[in-house]
């Protein structure tokens, strides 16, 4: 039986049931502003989505196991040796499973990309004021989500069971192990006793690819929920204003670039992946507690922590009876100061400023040396920690002594964010300055960049 | 773009090339082509579908003027806020302090009885972990093997030489804080802390490997400044004077084994270590 009458289409099929027309306008008509800037959160996003699929792939071909298996396989080295089950099923994605070295590599470098972007992005927010009221909740859910991220990558490259790693692990212990009072419980809780134990490799597996992605994923959708709510924050210009946001609409001009800029971070990764070797963990080999690979990097967004260990002092003392291992300093309270005063600077900068009220035109950096002199010197120290955690290339260029390149970058690592800062503060009050001896010849007129392309429309 | 309805042609062939690079990427799993290869194809595809889709928006926007949304974000209006005040305390909700107080207790009762399975995480009852990391296997008597489970005797080092040594019968994959390096140096050289002088045969000196900083294996050795290094984050300590930390972040010298032979000349272990292996931890 065919009906001779015209056969509803699909969007009309859905709002009879749900009527969803209006909301549907108001979502395809939500104004983005146009500023490259804007693009940084956008390319976590796109990033986590690849993480998430490639990762979904790997969980087929990974076995999160200790227990030793006979290696059998393309890699000739590795054939016949007895290693964990982790080792061996990574070696076998990477060697034996067709298409599996491009995924477990693609996967490796869109987390570089994920970590990098919400970096950027956290800059792009905290030197334009866009944290400030009403904005604090979502300030502090992506700070959150940048810790999730960094343990995330940490336990995912922890998870292979080869020699770079369990060092890792290793000194993940040495720091758990650290914490006063609760140290050794602490540590034994997550290692189910002594380094390394049988559990460990079971543990951060659910923990990378269930716990934390569902976490991250929550998050997400409380960050864009907040965002879209609230809409994004703009530069000033003509006609923007306060209480207005201006752009392009979500579709189809928005919404066709925000997918470009997906397939482009696809490619970007998968470029990588095919083309750029990441974590050979058949050249590191497996994991052996008495041996180790030297020189030993970390990646870079734990590499701050590993410069800070060398670094620090070879002090320990005792507090009420209990010892303050050397460790815990840079290990445990350094990272608690960096992201806590993350965490606090929405309350912080008001509390400096003065300045309480809600902001959705957001500033050019120089409107607030202070926050560039901060993110300045921040930056700086961290780079410099970044530099003593990989000495030994300095080792290398340079012909020093370790202990002559150690003693240079205790120094630096005070003066050098010192100079920055003051540098950032002098920058950005002149280019201020600048600013406001062009707004006296114009007349006092607020100074934009772009006009509007073809006139304006309203949106509403 | 005057006339919407034509396609724009590099918009077009980017999409074209993006399928055919997916086609490649195909084709290359098929012939089984290398990682390079389907990578190259696939991330070609996407780069292509970026192009195009790029370029089509840019095209829009050109013929589209920017839009202005008014944002009307910011405290509900007064009348409507009561409203919700109302809905939020129109039943009436009793203000017995005995009735919240023993609904906060059974919530709190179930949030604390949740916590105790969380010990099945932990090793077995009766395990403290101050004890474990205290001690190791090692007992006076039992002899020092290589990875391979081969004895060794202080000849077998020439000066200068190391070899890490684990206690015999234990796998060193179960017992990682057992791992001990031995040294052999000239034994007019060493200048042990008091009461160690003979722990040493031969000027062979045994101590933990696991670095007192953060844990990793003690691995690099200078025969000429007798100085063992951990590569993680470059300590150093002096073999010759009881592995006392020299440079770097580590606070306490590797605890030493001392040494003694068996009857045919093979290395035992006469006791434990000096003192506790590796890091220090927190409650100790």
């Amino acid at each position: 039986m065919v009906s001779l009458l015209p056969r509803p289409r699909p969007m009309r099929k859905l709002d009879e049931r749900l009527g969803i027309a209006s909301v549907g306008r108001d979502v395809l008509a939500k104004v983005f502003p146009d500023h490259w800037s804007f693009m940084m959160g956008e390319v976590a996003l796109y990033s986590f989505v690849f993480l998430v699929v490639s990762g979904i792939y790997l969980t087929f071909f990974f076995e999160p196991s200790a227990a030793m298996v006979t290696y059998h396989g393309h890699y000739a080295p590795l054939q016949g040796q007895d290693v964990s089950a982790a080792y061996a099923s990574a070696v076998r994605l990477s060697w034996d499973v067709r298409g599996g070295l491009l995924v477990r590599q693609a996967h490796h470098w869109a987390a570089h990309l994920f970590i990098g972007s919400i970096v950027l992005h956290l800059c792009r927010i905290f030197l334009t004021g866009s944290f400030r009221r009403p904005r604090e909740l979502n300030w502090t859910i992506g700070v959150t989500m940048l810790i999730l991220a960094i343990f995330n990558a940490y336990a995912g490259y922890s998870l292979p069971d080869d020699l770079l790693s369990g060092t890792g692990l290793r000194i993940f212990e040495a720091i758990a192990q650290s914490i006063p009072v609760v140290g050794s419980w602490l540590s034994f809780l997550i290692f189910d006793g002594e380094f390394p134990g049988h559990e460990i490799i079971q543990r951060l597996y659910v923990l990378h690819v269930l716990i934390v992605p569902a976490v991250l994923a929550v998050l997400i959708s409380a960050h864009l929920a907040i965002l879209i709510r609230q809409k994004h924050t703009h530069f000033a210009g003509p006609g923007r204003r306060h209480s207005n946001v201006v752009g392009s609409r979500a579709w189809p001009s928005y919404g066709l670039r925000s997918l470009a800029l997906m397939a482009a971070v696809f490619a970007a990764v998968l470029l990588a992946g095919g083309l750029l070797q990441i974590n050979p963990v058949w050249a590191w080999g497996d994991f052996d507690p008495a041996t180790i690979t030297a020189p030993s990097v970390a990646d870079w967004y734990i590499l701050w922590i590993e410069g800070a260990l060398r670094l620090f002092p070879p002090v320990e003392f005792h507090v009420f009876g209990f010892e303050v291992p050397n460790q815990f300093w840079p290990g445990v309270v350094l990272p608690m100061l960096v992201f806590g005063s993350l965490y606090l600077w929405p309350w912080l900068d008001r509390r400096w400023t003065g300045d309480r009220e809600p902001h959705h035109l957001t500033g050019r950096p120089r409107e607030s040396p202070l926050r560039v002199a901060l993110a300045s010197a921040m930056l700086t120290f961290l780079a410099v920690l970044l530099v003593a955690g990989s000495e030994e290339l300095l080792v290398q260029w340079t012909g020093w002594t370790v202990a002559a390149i150690r003693d240079v970058l205790r120094v630096l690592v005070f003066v050098l964010p010192l100079l920055a800062g003051l540098v950032g503060w002098w920058l950005a009050e002149s280019l201020r300055r600048t600013d406001l001896g062009h707004a006296v010849e114009l007349g006092g007129r607020d100074l934009v960049r772009g006009l509007p392309r073809h006139g304006r429309r309203e949106s509403a | 773009m005057s006339r919407p309805d034509r396609a724009p042609r590099l918009v077009v062939v980017s999409f074209l090339l993006s399928a055919f690079g997916a086609a490649g990427f195909a084709a290359s799993y098929v012939l089984g082509l290398g990682n390079a290869a389907l990578g190259g194809c696939l991330g070609a595809a996407f780069a292509f579908l970026a192009l195009g889709l790029a370029r089509w928006s840019n095209l829009i926007d050109a013929a589209e003027p920017e839009y202005v949304e008014e944002r009307d974000v910011g405290p509900t209006a007064q009348d409507q806020y009561d409203a919700f005040r109302r809905a939020l305390t129109e039943q009436p909700v009793p203000r017995s302090r005995v009735l919240w107080g023993a609904l906060a207790t059974a919530t709190a009762a179930i949030g604390g009885a949740a916590l105790f399975p969380l010990r099945s995480l932990l090793p077995s009852m009766g395990t403290d972990p101050d004890d474990v990391l205290s001690r190791t296997p090692w007992r006076a008597g039992a002899h020092l093997v290589t990875e391979e489970g081969v004895p060794v005797r202080a000849t077998d080092l020439e000066i200068g030489g190391t070899v890490t040594v684990f206690p015999e019968g234990l796998d060193p994959r179960e017992h990682v804080d057992t791992t001990t390096v031995l040294v052999r140096v000239e034994p007019a050289d060493l200048d042990l802390p008091a009461g160690r002088a003979d722990w040493v045969v031969d000027g062979v000196v045994a101590y933990s490997k696991i670095c007192t900083h953060a844990g990793c294996p003690v691995g690099l050795y200078t025969d000429t400044s007798h100085q063992l290094m951990c590569p993680c984050h470059h300590s150093v300590f002096d073999v010759t004077d009881g592995a006392r930390p020299v440079e770097g972040p580590a606070p306490h010298p590797l605890p030493q084994l001392p040494l003694g032979t068996d009857a045919s000349g093979y290395l035992i272990a006469r006791g434990g270590f000096s003192g506790p292996v590796g890091p220090s931890w927190g409650n100790h």
